[in-house]
C-alpha cells in the first residue's frame, strides 16, 4: 500500500513539476508580439527616468511624444528604470526584457559573449553621425571580429572634485586644484587639519567601486589592469605602478591621516560627506556634481573639477544602449531611430540645451544635457551650444575640460565587474590594514583577476 | 498434529457468507468502496492541498530541480543551456574566494553558536528565574526580532562607525580608545556575529522559555531539598529537561547560521579584505555581480550537499545518543 501511495505521489509530483515546468517556459516564451504588415512597429525601452526626478521625466516623456509624432510608424513604450544587474537575466529569460535596453560600459564585454545582444554592424551603418563617435567609445560595443552590438550615449571621464569652499578655508587656492598626487597629498593634509570631522580625501573600498577606483588609479599613474598577452588576457597591475598607487593611499591614510577613520566607503557615502560639507576631494566625474546639489540643496558655486591629477592617464566610462537580441528586425531598424534621434542627435543640440536652461538645470557641466561622446566638428558644435546657454560657472570645471583633451583615456578592463570584486579587498586592506604587505596583496588579487580572465572569451 | 484453532488459521480464510440473499462482495470491490468514500469525505481537503502541492510545485521545486540542472549548465537565456559537466564546480574551486568563503562561513557558523547557542539559553533561564516583571523582560528581549534584518544591519552600522558612532563615542567618553571594529579584518567577523546574535536571539530564547516552563517544578524542589545549587540544578536538572530542545535548536542555529547573507551584505559587503566574504555571498556575486548562473547553482548545490549531509549525520548521531 505504501508503495502505490509513494508510486502515485512521485508520478504527481512529476506531473506537477512537469505542468511548472510548461507554464514557466510558456511565460518565458519572448513577448509574442509579432509585427502586423503595414503597421505600427511598437518597441520597448529603458531609460525613462523615475518619478522622482520630474524635470528629467517631463523631458523624456515630451521626447517620446515628438519622436513619435515625427515616426507615425514607430510606437514607444517607455519603462522606467536603467540597467540592474540583478534582474538582467531574469527578464531576459522571461521575455521581459526591453527591445532597446540600456548598459554600463563595464557590460557590454559579457554581454556580447552570452550573446545577449543584437548584431548591428549593418543596420548601424545607416545611423546618421556614427562616425563622429569617439572610436573608443564605439569599440566598447564591439567584439574581437570588430561586430557591433550597442552604442555609446553618455561617456565620462574621471577627475578630481572637490569643495570649493573647504579649499578657501585650508588656504588654498580653489582656482588652482592639485595637478599631482603629491599635491592632493599636501591639499588633503590641510583639509583635514580643519579638524571637526573633516576629511581630506576620501575614497570607495566596497561594492566593486574600490576596485573601479583603483583601476582609476593606475590609469592616472600609467598603469594598467590587464592586458594582451598573444590571445589571452593577463592581470598588469601586480607591478612598481600598482604599488605606487597603494603607497599613496596607504600614506594618506596612515601616514598623513587625511583620509578619516571611517572606511568601507561607496559612493553614496563619500557623496553624503562632501554634500554636509565634510569632505575637501575624492574621485568622480563631473555628473556628480547636480546629484550634490540637487540632494544636498548645495550650490553649483561651491564645486570644481579637476583634471585627473598625475597627468598619465584617466578612467573612460559611460552608457549606452544595445537592443534585444529575440527582437524582429523591424523592431531592430526602429530601435535604432529611437537611439539616433533621442541622444546623438546634433540637430537636436540646441533645443535640448534651451530645455535645460528654461527648466533651470545646469548647462556648461562637461556632462549633461550633451554629453561628451564626439569628435570633431559636431564636439565643436556642442561646445558652442554650451557655452552659450551655460548657467553654472564654466570656470570651476576648466581644469578638468583641459586636462580630459589632453591625457590619455582608457576604457574599463574586460569583465569589469568581476575584476572590481576583486580589487576591492586590495582597496580594503590599505585603507583597514596600517601594515598591509603591498606586494602580498597585489599579487594575490592578481591571481583573482588572472582567474577572472581565464573566462574572457 | 495440530489443533482445530491453529488448522482453521492456517487455512486460506473462506469467504463471509452473504448478508439476506445479496451477492458476495469481494474484497477489492469493498476496498474500492471504502476508497470512494473516503475521498468523497475529505475531497475539499484534496483540493486543497492540491493547490498549495500546485504552488510548492511551481515556486518550490521546480526552482529547486532547476537549480540542479544549472549547475551542469552554462545559460544565457537566449539559446539553448550547453551541458558543461562539471565545468562550473572546477571554476568554483579554481576561485581563490572559493576557500575563502567557506572557511569564513565555518567561522560565522562557530561564533555564532558560541554567542547565539549561549546566550540566549542563559538569558532564558535567568527570565525563569524571574518572580516580577517578567512579560516586560520576555518583550524586551523579543524586540529587536520585529526590526527589518536590513535595519538592524544599518543601524549597528552606525553603532560600529570609528569616527562618530555610538560604541567609539561611548568609548571615548570614558576616555578609553575607540575600535576598528567592521574596518579590521581581526575583528569584523566577531562584530558581524554581535549584531546577527542581537537580531536573532529573541526568538531562541522564547523558545528555551517555552521548553525550561514544560520542567515539573518537584524536580527542582527535590533538587533543591538535596541541597543542589543554582549549577547543580542546571546540570542534573535544566540540561536533561530540555535536551531535546537543545539539540533541535542547535541542530537549526548551524543550518541557518550556514546561510548568512544580509550582515555582510550590508555592512562591509564582504570586506575588509575579504574577511567577511561568506558562501552565500560569493553565491550571490556569481549571480548578479557576475551573471554566471551555472556557477552560482553549483555553489548552492554544494552548500544544499553539505548542509544535507550535516543534517543526516546529526540526526544519526542524535538517535543513537538516545538510544543508549
Amino acid at each position: 500500500m505504501s508503495s502505490t501511495w509513494s508510486r502515485t505521489v512521485s508520478r504527481r509530483t512529476l506531473c506537477l513539476l512537469a505542468a511548472g515546468g510548461l507554464a514557466l517556459s510558456l511565460t518565458s516564451c519572448g513577448d509574442g508580439e509579432s509585427t502586423p504588415a503595414g503597421g505600427k512597429v511598437k518597441i520597448t525601452v529603458t531609460g525613462q527616468p523615475p518619478t522622482s526626478q520630474p524635470f528629467e521625466r517631463s523631458v523624456f516623456d515630451a521626447d517620446v511624444k515628438e519622436f513619435e509624432a515625427s515616426h507615425p510608424n514607430i510606437q514607444i513604450e517607455p519603462h522606467e528604470g536603467f540597467m540592474d544587474p540583478k534582474t538582467f537575466s531574469a527578464k531576459l529569460a522571461g521575455g521581459q526584457l526591453e527591445d532597446v535596453y540600456y548598459v554600463y560600459f563595464t557590460d557590454p564585454a559579457q554581454i556580447i559573449a552570452r550573446h545577449q545582444a543584437a548584431d548591428i554592424t549593418e543596420a548601424a551603418k545607416s545611423v546618421p553621425h556614427v562616425n563622429d563617435l569617439k572610436p573608443e567609445l564605439l569599440d566598447n560595443f564591439r567584439d574581437a571580429g570588430g561586430k557591433l552590438y550597442g552604442l555609446p550615449t553618455m561617456n565620462y571621464t574621471m577627475g578630481l572634485l572637490y569643495s570649493r569652499p573647504l579649499f578657501q578655508k585650508a588656504g588654498l587656492d580653489p582656482d588652482k586644484p592639485p595637478q599631482t598626487w603629491d599635491e592632493v597629498r599636501e591639499a588633503a593634509k590641510k583639509i583635514s587639519a580643519l579638524g571637526n570631522g573633516v576629511v581630506g580625501y576620501a575614497d570607495y573600498s566596497k561594492n566593486n567601486q574600490g576596485g573601479w577606483h583603483m583601476t582609476g588609479w593606475l590609469y592616472s599613474m600609467g598603469g594598467d589592469i590587464a592586458r594582451k598577452d598573444g590571445d589571452k588576457w593577463v592581470a598588469d597591475f601586480a607591478n612598481e605602478k600598482g604599488k605606487q598607487a597603494l603607497q599613496y593611499l596607504h600614506d594618506m591614510r596612515w601616514t598623513d591621516n587625511s583620509m578619516g577613520a571611517k572606511q568601507l566607503l561607496e559612493a553614496q557615502d563619500v557623496q553624503r560627506m562632501m554634500g554636509a560639507g565634510q569632505l575637501g576631494m575624492y574621485m568622480a566625474a563631473p555628473d556628480n556634481v547636480p546629484v550634490l546639489v540637487k540632494q544636498f540643496n548645495g550650490k553649483y558655486e561651491d564645486y570644481g573639477i579637476a583634471g585627473m591629477p598625475g597627468g598619465q592617464g584617466t578612467l573612460l566610462g559611460g552608457e549606452g544602449y544595445m537592443l534585444n537580441p529575440k527582437a524582429s528586425p523591424e523592431k531592430i531598424k526602429a530601435g535604432l531611430e529611437w537611439i539616433q534621434w533621442k541622444y546623438l542627435n546634433p540637430d537636436r543640440f540646441e533645443k535640448h540645451i534651451r530645455q535645460y536652461a528654461d527648466g533651470k538645470q545646469p548647462v556648461g557641466l562637461p556632462a549633461e544635457p550633451t554629453p561628451d561622446i564626439w569628435t570633431g566638428a559636431v564636439r565643436e558644435q556642442q561646445l558652442t551650444l554650451k557655452a552659450k546657454y551655460a548657467n553654472v560657472p564654466a570656470k570651476n570645471f576648466q581644469s578638468y575640460v583641459d586636462t580630459t583633451s589632453k591625457i590619455k583615456g582608457s576604457i574599463e578592463p574586460p569583465d569589469a565587474q568581476q575584476i572590481y570584486a576583486a580589487l576591492d579587498s586590495v582597496m580594503q586592506a590599505v585603507l583597514t590594514d596600517q601594515n598591509a604587505n603591498l606586494d602580498q596583496q597585489l599579487s594575490s588579487a592578481a591571481s583573482k583577476v588572472n582567474s577572472v580572465l581565464a573566462q574572457v572569451k | 498434529m495440530s489443533s482445530p484453532r491453529s488448522s482453521s488459521l492456517l487455512a486460506w480464510p473462506a469467504a463471509k457468507p452473504s448478508r439476506a440473499g445479496r451477492p458476495a462482495v469481494s474484497p477489492e470491490e469493498r476496498r474500492r468502496t471504502r476508497l470512494k468514500r473516503k475521498l468523497k469525505e475529505n475531497l475539499t481537503a484534496y483540493g486543497l492541498l492540491c493547490a498549495a502541492l500546485v504552488v510548492f510545485a511551481l515556486f518550490s521545486w521546480y526552482p529547486i530541480v532547476r537549480g540542479v540542472l544549472l549547475s551542469f549548465q552554462q545559460v544565457d537565456f537566449v539559446n539553448a543551456p550547453t551541458w558543461v559537466g562539471f565545468g562550473n564546480f572546477t571554476r568554483l574551486f579554481e576561485d581563490p574566494l572559493f576557500g575563502v568563503a567557506w572557511r569564513n562561513t565555518l567561522l560565522f557558523t562557530g561564533l555564532a553558536l558560541v554567542f547565539g547557542f549561549a546566550v540566549p539559553f542563559l538569558t532564558a533561564v535567568l527570565l525563569n528565574e524571574l518572580r516580577h516583571a517578567k512579560a516586560f523582560f520576555r518583550l524586551a528581549v523579543y524586540l529587536p526580532v520585529m526590526l527589518p534584518p536590513v535595519v538592524t544591519a544599518l543601524m549597528w552600522k552606525w553603532f560600529y562607525d570609528p569616527g562618530p558612532g555610538l560604541f567609539n563615542s561611548a568609548l571615548g567618553a570614558a576616555g578609553l580608545p575607540g575600535g576598528q571594529w567592521l574596518d579590521s579584518s581581526t575583528t569584523a567577523m566577531l562584530s558581524l556575529v554581535f549584531v546577527s546574535t542581537w537580531a536573532n536571539m529573541g526568538s531562541t530564547t522564547l523558545i528555551y522559555l517555552a521548553a525550561l516552563g514544560t520542567i515539573p517544578g518537584e524536580l527542582y524542589e527535590a533538587a533543591e531539598l538535596d541541597g543542589a545549587g543554582l549549577w547543580k540544578r542546571l546540570r542534573h536538572v535544566t540540561f536533561p529537561q530540555t535536551r531535546f530542545v537543545l539539540l533541535v535548536l542547535l541542530l537549526l542555529q548551524i543550518v541557518a547560521t550556514m546561510q548568512v547573507f544580509t550582515e555582510p551584505y550590508v555592512m562591509t559587503g564582504g570586506g575588509p579584505d575579504d574577511s567577511t566574504v561568506t558562501v552565500l555571498l560569493l553565491l550571490y556575486r556569481y549571480a548578479f555581480v557576475y551573471n554566471d548562473f551555472g556557477s552560482a547553482s553549483a555553489m548552492s548545490l554544494l552548500l544544499f550537499v553539505a548542509l544535507g549531509v550535516f543534517s543526516a549525520w546529526y540526526v544519526r548521531l542524535t538517535r543513537k545518543a538516545d538510544q543508549s
